[in-house]
């Protein structure tokens, strides 16, 4: 049996589970929305932020995408808003997005 | 050709451990088991296998191993007793739910307390619940037969369930008997090679292993397992007939002692089951129509069938070797009575606690048994359902 993660979701009977609930494919995080977890939410200041990037390793869950030695905007998708990329900016250029906090 | 040899029971597990040379064997000693890795790191130091053989810190670490090991592709196995199979229970669970076929020796001994190493089924009866298979043997060479199963019965793609195979601490892992040991060819032959579809080492296709089961998942995955638990009773039963074909020796969820055309009857497990023929015997001898049933097979429980071979008997009594501290009996009474329950005629049931942390069981002690359940099948009183025998008592 090696069936794909996503063909397994909550709607298939339990005979379709793989057997131990196990996963044959590397990667699957990018299928689970996980950023729904997220009660509060970093939001990045374009024109505070000197691209020192030393937010992106701190993330917990890789939802700070860097490209070409640059970060761009958050993966919302996976940011859960643990914060510690604020906590780590040096240049107060992560702030909570307003009325969440 | 067998060969015959005297063996204890944890020589004789460490011989078929030898036979089947596994991959990966993670050890950490407790008695009365300790022996088992003891003769094992002899056959690694003599060359005798080529097995990884891991000195752990703990049996919460050696189970790890060997679920670590499992994944990865490889046969792993260890052995502990007491409080050390207690100190897997986290692991043991990992081990059913993830569905590592992983093979762990026990040899059974009561836990604390008063803390004490002799037997009872404590340890292995408070881990009935952790999703393993587990297989008794009432002496060493069912220990050892029982041994050669269960790789087989495990790593079945319809099973995929860790198992244990226990025996009774110092009865019968210290106690020397004369055996049939296999030859090592034929013994490999049988048992084969481990070949998962999947695992860790196989760099073409990733695999993760126990991930988080959220409420939408978590109760498919239980029934899941459940149903392999259930796949079980038919595999332990073809493997055990491919057994008796290659080494012709006869194995099935239980035995049936003269019981045919019994009356009054015992449930029981393990060495205590050979005293208590002993006793059927004699009151044979009188006229007594009395039988046993020994229990080999306890995860998955053998209910349907227990239910068949007890159903016609007036009186049975369940003989639990642990005392479970429900006050209203052991778990092989538990077990036995939910069999029965639907039975147009049932036998009436009492339940016995004896034999805790090494007392003694005799001869005369069966009897003692079996003349309680004449009275009770001649029409007499039940009296106590559960009792215990064998104490002190003003």
């Amino acid at each position: 049996m090696s069936k794909k993660a996503a063909e397994i979701n909550e709607q298939i009977p339990w005979q379709d589970l793989t057997t131990g609930c196990e996963i044959y494919e590397p990667g699957t995080s990018r299928l689970t929305k996980t950023g729904e977890w997220r009660s509060r939410t970093p939001v990045w200041v374009e024109d505070k932020c000197k691209q020192c990037v030393l937010c992106a390793p701190f993330c917990p869950d890789a939802s700070i995408p860097v490209k070409d030695g640059k970060r761009a905007d958050f993966d919302y998708d996976h940011c859960k808003g643990c914060g510690i990329c604020i906590k780590a900016c040096p240049f107060d250029a992560i702030v909570w997005k307003e009325d969440e906090a | 050709m067998s060969i015959r040899d005297r063996l204890s029971g944890n020589e004789a597990i460490a011989t078929a451990m030898r036979q089947i040379n596994p991959d990966v064997f993670a050890m950490f000693p407790i008695t009365p088991s300790t022996e088992i890795p003891q003769y094992f790191a002899q056959y690694v130091a003599d060359g005798k296998v080529d097995t990884e053989f891991i000195c752990v810190e703990s049996e919460h670490s050696s189970l790890s191993a060997c679920l670590g090991a499992e994944a990865a592709g490889a046969r792993a196995v260890t052995a502990t007793s007491s409080a050390g199979l207690s100190y897997m229970n986290e692991v043991l669970y990992v081990a059913g739910s993830s569905r590592l076929p992983v093979v762990l020796a026990v040899a059974c001994r009561a836990l604390t307390g008063p803390i004490n190493i002799n037997h009872d089924y404590s340890d292995s009866m408070a881990e009935r619940d952790s999703g393993f298979i587990q297989i008794y043997g009432e002496n060493n060479q069912e220990v050892y037969d029982n041994y050669l199963m269960a790789h087989r019965i495990a790593e079945h793609p319809d099973v995929r369930l860790p198992l244990m195979v226990c025996e009774d601490g110092f009865i019968t892992s210290h106690a020397i008997e004369n055996i049939e040991i296999e030859e090592d060819d034929k013994v490999k032959a049988f048992v084969g090679e481990y070949k998962p579809e999947n695992y860790l080492l196989k760099s073409e296709n990733p695999l993760a292993v126990g991930p988080y089961g959220v409420s939408g998942y978590y109760m498919e995955a239980r029934v899941a397992q459940a149903q392999a638990m259930k796949n079980a009773k038919k595999v332990i039963l073809d493997v055990a007939a491919d057994f008796e074909k290659t080494f012709g020796r006869k194995y099935g969820f239980f035995e049936e002692y003269r019981m045919e055309d019994a009356e009054i009857a015992m449930v029981i497990m393990g060495s205590s089951a050979g005293t208590a023929k002993a006793a059927v015997d004699q009151l044979r001898k009188n006229g007594v129509k009395a039988g046993l049933v020994k229990i080999r097979v306890f995860r998955p429980f053998p209910g349907e069938e227990l239910a068949k071979a007890i159903a016609h008997c007036k009186a049975v009594a369940v003989m639990d070797k642990s005392e479970g501290f429900s006050a209203c009996g052991g778990p092989l009474f538990a077990e036995t009575s939910g069999a029965i329950i639907n039975l147009e005629q049932r036998p009436k049931m009492i339940d016995i606690v004896f034999g805790l942390g090494g007392r003694d069981f005799t001869v005369a002690a069966a009897l003692s048994v079996y003349d309680r359940l004449e009275k009770i099948a001649a029409g007499g009183e039940i009296g106590e359902v559960y009792t215990h025998m064998g104490q002190r008592e003003r």
